[in-house]
């Protein structure tokens, strides 16, 4: 497993903060997860640094849904151990601090957009402000008496994140939470993302589209349900000798040795 | 156990509600105009003095049954769409106990079965004249009893279904066999063994005692509260089987 990561990760120009002593949000150590017949993930090790934007990079079929699962504890591992803010994943304790969004917004369609965001705050015990704050961050605030099943795709997935926002997460895992949102929202979306990991949050984002990964502190870039690599978005365009994402991570599976032109696909429980 | 998980709960599922009055006006119009459908069938029946009249026996019956029939619907398909839309999955991710959720959904649910049956008893009362000798009150506690009791069979029916088409099957299957057999159309005791011994077994069966109980009795009787009894450890069973259908982690 090639770990060509820590020791450099901020990007050149960042200064390097206070929070790269502190010890990882998540760690991920020989871990297998069989979900039937098929091997969804094989023998991955990681760890993710506090404080940071943490990019889960692969195609779709590679495993990231699966990880994401695991790491929040709804996904039973088969073997290995996940450690999350010095809990094992899915412990009682972390019920509090651990956001989940999942890719398709699990929201209540026939509530208005503010009752689903208090109903998920009450979890929490946090209450209207804490709703209303959450909504504006998404920039949702306009929006919150509106029925959520009268939203637009991209506001749907926007209710769907303040939902998690609003019980102020250590650490906050979303699943393609920029599919189908338009550049504008995108970009102002990440410039969230980016404050609130200023602010201490541990961001786990996955994506399949590699022009985001430029976003990140740090990415893992999954293939196969294998853990192709641990690196910064400099260190790819550096080993992927271009300044395209897309490119280099095209190379380095190239590289890795597999095909890139085989099936993506893990459920056959090839090798 | 968290009251102000609970009550959130209970909140979101009447706010859900109130977004669709269209159901509203239909659960709590539907039985009163059914009675009303059971009273002219009835109402030119000649019957020797002293017999009561059809109406009082099938109509008190029905009141007790309709909350059971639309709160299982209702409570199946919720819950069906919210483990279908991933919300059940998100809120197991969160502190809330399993027992907040369910107790949360019961108690929604209990509250508009409450309105459902004050109207309908309310107009078999005064619109129909319905003669029983027991209180009213009494009618609409067992209604409510049975509404929960809907409400707990719809929660652990949804885990076996994954369309809404599937849920509305589960009606015949789970529904159906308890309002044939419960005593409404022949009496369990002159049923034959085999169907008076599964009747026995239907949570069902013990509401409509109850309600015989009431219709014959001035005040509340010991068999009564036996009867209530016996359907208030249905429902917890059956909430319990429910709770294990609740699983924070997949395999």
């Amino acid at each position: 497993m090639s770990h060509a990561a820590a020791p450099n990760w901020p990007e050149p120009g960042r200064p390097v903060p206070a929070e790269a002593m502190l010890p990882p949000s998540v760690a991920v150590a020989g871990l297998n997860v069989i979900r039937g017949r098929s091997t969804v993930l094989r023998d991955v090790d990681f760890t993710i640094p506090a404080g940071r934007i943490t990019g889960l990079l692969g195609p779709s079929g590679s495993g990231k849904t699966t990880l994401m699962r695991t790491i929040v504890g709804v996904q039973r591992l088969t073997r290995g151990s996940v450690s999350v803010l010095g809990h094992p994943a899915g412990s009682e304790l972390l019920r509090h601090q651990v956001g989940y969004v999942t890719q398709a917004p699990s929201v209540y369609l026939d509530l208005s957009v503010e009752d689903n965001v208090r109903y998920f705050g009450a979890m929490h015990a946090k209450g209207r402000a804490d709703a209303r704050e959450a909504l504006e961050a998404v920039g949702l605030g306009e929006l919150a008496r509106r029925r959520t099943a009268d939203l637009s795709g991209g506001q749907f997935s926007r209710v769907s994140l303040a939902c998690a926002l609003v019980a102020h997460p250590q650490l906050l895992v979303l699943d393609e939470p920029t599919v189908g949102l338009d550049p504008v929202l995108r970009a102002d979306l990440w410039q969230r993302f980016r404050a609130m990991a200023d602010a201490g949050t541990t961001l786990l984002i996955s994506s399949h589209v590699m022009e985001e990964a430029g976003h990140c502190d740090t990415l893992l870039l999954l293939r196969e349900g294998a853990l192709l690599s641990q690196l910064t978005p400099a260190e790819l365009r550096l080993r992927g000798r271009t300044d395209d994402l897309e490119l280099a991570f095209l190379r380095l599976i190239q590289e890795s040795g597999t095909p890139a032109g085989s099936p993506t696909s893990v459920q056959d429980g090839a090798s | 156990m968290n009251p102000l998980m609970m009550a959130a709960t209970t909140d979101r599922v009447l706010r859900q509600l109130r977004g669709d009055p269209r159901s509203i006006a239909l659960i709590l119009v539907v039985p009163s105009l059914l009675l009303a459908v059971v009273y002219f069938l009835f109402e030119n029946e000649t019957l020797p003095p002293g017999v009561p009249r059809t109406f009082d026996r099938v109509g008190l019956m029905m009141l007790a049954i309709f909350p059971f029939v639309v709160m299982f619907l209702v409570t199946s398909i919720t819950m069906l769409r919210e483990r279908v839309s991933g919300t059940l999955e998100r809120l197991l991710t969160t502190p809330i106990h399993k027992a907040d959720l369910l107790f949360g959904y019961a108690l929604a649910f209990s509250i508009m079965a409450a309105l459902q049956s004050l109207v309908a008893t309310a107009v078999a009362y005064w619109v129909f004249g319905m003669d029983i000798k027991g209180n009213a009150g009494w009618v609409v506690l067992v209604a409510v009893v049975n509404a929960v009791l809907g409400v707990a069979l719809g929660l652990l029916c949804s885990a076996f279904a994954t369309t809404e088409f599937q849920a509305v099957q589960f009606m015949p299957v789970v529904v159906v066999p308890q309002i044939l057999l419960c005593g409404l159309f022949v009496q369990r005791g002159q049923m034959n063994s085999v169907l008076e011994a599964i009747s026995n077994v239907m949570p069902l069966s013990y509401s409509v005692d109850a309600l015989q109980e009431i219709a014959a009795n001035t005040e509340a009787t010991s068999a009564m509260a036996a009867d209530l009894v016996v359907m208030a450890a249905f429902v917890v069973v059956v909430l319990l089987l429910a709770s294990l259908t609740l699983r924070r982690r997949s395999r």
